[in-house]
């Protein structure tokens, strides 16, 4: 997030694209009660009508995957109604004119025929986001998860730097990130191409940094991303893996493909809290500790450092993470050993910039933002104020490409996944707990008309298909989804919605389309 | 803000205009009891036992509802104010199970702190009570309407923080009762289960289900941490007793403050399920057979030397976990590159 949660119950505006904040990040919809409570506007760009859209003040209902034209529209309307920030784009961003040849074409009128978006509803909410004083932009995957996820991003850039509406209290393009690290996962380096707080592998000078530090050559070459693995281990080309914490069996597209390519390995560890239906196919399963159970550190959307803190002994054999990867990489001829977490944060933070300020000892406070390059640091809540991290701000537009599969003869329908409210993820850890007693087994939402073409009521099972695979699942027939597009969650295996969704990624963030793809439903008997 | 001036037991102090008396006392350790007051909420005036004494005002004001102006001269501790709260009070109790030794609430109850502050023992006021079945048709939280003292702190949580407004006062009088719409068991209304309302809740109206019985409130050692559920960061308490979790409770969370979701408060029996993975495992044949660490490390690092020695670095493949801390995730890039010698490393930030 270029800003921090707080700061959303004193916007005037909120925009939340592709998130249902409400279900998926409660507290943050929290600070969105609290600020229509003191009366801001919400705009919720969704095409399921979630509770939170039949909150809002307007419900921007799109066709999935056309939110590229929806953003280039509302641009279309505010430089047409000269209702920009002229002094910002002047003094802060580059490539204003290239931004206006192409929304150029996108009129009100133009992308209510891509869209399905009625043209006065795209004035409203162009005329709303620009002339509110503070306006927010909040996003999750429902902009990402698509083959055009990159540019559904810049999009968002695009229109908030146009509208002057970053580097200020309350306004920002703002990320909500779906696990409890992801955020710190990233920062760590957990990534193919870059090492610590992004520090790219490719550069001479960050290689030269790191290898003495960690006493290694590292290699010049970017690494594969986890679809890329995937393939790679199906191909013969990757022979072993080492898998901690995650469970990608049950997370990741097309997955009857991911079983296939893990049992290709002629080697798999698997360490994990749980025997998930990854570490089930694994050579070797190491039991690791949760986080109740050990000492160390997560990073928040909002880029919050924040203690992790050990509360009960993990049970039987089971350790902390970082000690078991000490003990394989000791055991394979590079010693690692750290009296605590503690020592390895202090390791860290002298080669990332960002967290080079930020102690266990100043932790016990509460919680540090990053970037913060030294002990006197207080953290940094917003970003990019005076100037961008970058320098300037460029304006980089993209054009409108529908997803990857559309509805034909043979799929009519499309599919959406996302997240309930009472689990999360693949629900190693919420399916163990109370929770499950009130929600065990999910359903396919269906429009009534659908379900009145394919003659199904509510709970009848029925077979969803895709190209990649097809599973049995009861639907539950409901107004939130609109005609032609069904949607359940990623969280149960019984039906394990993965099998069917499109492995095709972002050609740059190399995220899967997982939000869209063409599926067809038979009643079964 | 223009601040105003007002002495309160003697003390001066200045506060921002619009300040409620209770608040400007409070910012000078003047302690005023209350319990519909709360200040995540907006104040109600409701219990009236923050009443105080105010120069040039009749009768007794409220000083959760009542602004600071220039000037104005406050006493909280009279005969008169003692002793109109200490008639509340009785009033509350008259209609109060007296069950503290077995009360859940114990030691974290307002109105037995309030009942010991003014020597409260029994209330001269004979009515009658209410028996309302316990409602605990739902697996997280049970609501025990006898004791609830409808200061009306879970109905305006549920609307001002949690924006769900499912709860509201039901009938008149002494039949006044929080409830969902139509007055249904929780189980039948729009309940989420976040447990907000239990967070706000001064007495033991409102308990985690799970909690009961497992040991009195000031038994459990409480160790702040962090959710690890969504990304929003939430801080919390895993309340421990005998080196077990038993319950989640909010704390002052930098982002969250006591206010947590579902899956925060109520998502921590993983923690102690017995289907956690407790030793090593080895596949032989097709089956896991339970080893020490080191023969899995030392199987682990003769197969990994195979590979590389066969097939060099880059045909590992190494998955980080955004589960997992920072210092691990720190130590698998670091194992991944210096040990292994590749950069194929990823978690699912993109999924």
């Amino acid at each position: 997030m270029t800003n921090s949660i707080g700061e959303i119950a004193n916007a005037d505006l909120i925009l939340a694209c592709g998130t249902n904040t409400m279900e998926a990040h409660p507290i943050i919809w929290y600070k969105i009660n609290e600020a229509l409570h003191k009366g801001a506007q919400l705009i919720v760009v969704d095409p399921r009508e979630t509770d939170m859209a039949q909150l809002a003040t307007i419900h921007v209902r799109l066709q999935p995957g056309t939110d590229i034209a929806l953003l280039n529209g509302l641009m279309n309307v505010i430089i047409a109604e000269d209702i920009y920030d002229k002094k910002f784009v002047k003094e802060r961003t580059l490539g204003f004119e290239e931004l206006q040849q192409v929304v150029a074409k996108y009129t009100p009128e133009y992308v209510e025929t891509i869209t399905g978006v009625p043209a006065e509803t795209i004035r409203k909410v162009a005329r709303a986001y620009a002339g509110a004083g503070k306006s927010t932009i909040l996003y999750t995957m429902g902009l990402t998860q698509h083959t055009i996820g990159t540019d559904n991003v810049l999009s968002v850039a695009n229109l908030s730097m146009l509208c002057g509406m970053i580097g200020r209290e309350s306004t920002g393009v703002n990320p909500l990130r779906g696990q409890n690290n992801v955020q710190g996962a990233c920062d760590m380096g957990a990534l193919p191409n870059v090492l610590t707080a992004y520090q790219n592998v490719g550069v001479e000078a960050v290689r030269q940094k790191f290898e003495p530090f960690w006493n290694c050559q590292i290699s010049d070459k970017p690494g594969l991303a986890i679809g890329e693995m995937m393939t790679a281990a199906g191909e013969g080309r990757i022979k072993g893996m080492y898998i901690m914490g995650e469970n990608p069996v049950l997370s990741d597209p097309d997955a009857n493909h991911v079983v296939h390519e893990l049992k290709h390995l002629e080697f798999l560890v698997v360490q994990d809290i749980f025997m998930t239906e990854t570490a089930q196919l694994a050579d070797v399963v190491l039991p690791g500790a949760c986080f109740a159970e050990k000492e160390g550190t997560f990073s928040s959307t909002e880029r919050r450092v924040q203690r992790v803190r050990k509360a009960v002994e993990p049970p039987g054999m089971a350790r902390p993470d970082w000690e078991i990867i000490c003990g394989v990489s000791t055991a394979m001829g590079y010693p690692m050993s750290y009296a605590s977490s503690n020592e390895i944060f202090d390791e860290m933070r002298k080669v990332t910039p960002s967290y080079a300020g930020i102690s266990y000892q100043r932790l016990e406070k509460g919680g540090l933002q990053w970037p913060c390059p030294n002990e006197g640091h207080p953290g940094t809540p917003i970003m990019h104020c005076n100037e961008f991290v970058c320098g300037i701000g460029k304006f980089k537009p993209a054009e409108h490409v529908p997803p990857d599969e559309m509805p034909s003869a043979e799929y009519p329908l499309l599919l959406d996944t996302g997240r309930r409210l009472y689990h999360y993820h693949t629900g190693t850890m919420s399916r163990k707990t109370m929770i499950e007693d009130y929600m065990s087994s999910d359903t396919l939402e269906i429009n009534c008309l659908d379900a009145s073409d394919l003659e199904v009521c509510d709970g009848d099972k029925v077979r969803l298909t895709s190209r990649r695979g097809s599973i049995e699942i009861p639907v539950r027939i409901t107004e939130t989804v609109p005609k032609g597009l069904v949607f359940t969650s990623f969280h149960f295996s019984e039906t394990p919605i993965n099998q069917l969704t499109n492995p095709k990624v972002d050609a740059k963030s190399k995220i899967p389309e997982l939000k869209v793809c063409a599926v067809r439903i038979e009643k079964i008997a | 803000m223009a601040l105003v001036t007002v002495t309160i037991d003697g003390q001066t102090v200045q506060a921002p205009a619009g300040t409620s008396v209770l608040d400007a006392a409070q910012s000078i350790g003047i302690k005023i009891p209350a319990l519909c007051y709360d200040p995540d909420l907006s104040a109600v005036g409701a219990c009236r036992l923050c009443v105080v004494e105010i120069d040039g005002m009749r009768n007794l004001p409220t000083s959760c509802v009542t602004t600071c102006s220039e000037g104005m001269v406050v006493r909280t501790n009279t005969p008169a104010v003692l002793e109109a709260r200490r008639t509340l009070l009785e009033l509350l109790i008259a209609n109060h199970p007296l069950d503290c030794m077995t009360c859940e609430k114990a030691g974290a109850c307002l109105l037995q702190q309030y009942c010991y502050e003014y020597g409260v023992l029994s209330s001269p006021f004979k009515g009658d009570q209410h028996a309302y079945p316990i409602d605990d048709d739902n697996p997280f939280y049970l609501r025990d309407m006898n004791k609830c003292i409808v200061c009306g702190r879970c109905i305006r949580a549920c609307e001002e923080i949690v924006g769900r407004n499912v709860l509201d006062f039901a009938y008149r009088g002494f039949n006044t009762k929080v409830g969902p719409f139509m007055d249904t068991p929780i189980s039948e209304s729009d309940c989420v289960y976040c447990g907000s309302c239990i967070a706000v809740c001064p007495v033991g109206a409102l308990e985690e289900k799970k909690m009961v019985g497992v040991g009195r409130t000031w038994e459990l050692e409480k160790v702040r941490t962090t959710c690890p559920y969504c990304g929003t960061g939430c801080t919390f308490d895993l309340n421990v007793k005998n080196g077990k979790v038993v319950g989640v409770t909010g704390t002052d969370g930098d982002v969250n403050g006591r206010f947590l979701c579902v899956k925060g408060r109520f998502g921590y029996e993983f923690i102690h399920s017995d289907d956690r993975l407790k030793t090593p495992l080895i596949k032989k044949n097709g089956e896991f057979k339970e080893a020490t660490w080191t023969e899995a490390f030392d199987l682990i690092a003769s197969q990994f030397r195979e590979i590389k020695d066969k097939h060099g670095s880059d045909s590992f493949g190494v998955l980080s976990s955004a589960r997992c801390t920072n210092e691990e995730n720190y130590l698998m890039s670091k194992f991944a590159r210096a040990v292994l010698g590749t950069n194929n490393i990823d978690h699912c930030a993109r999924l």
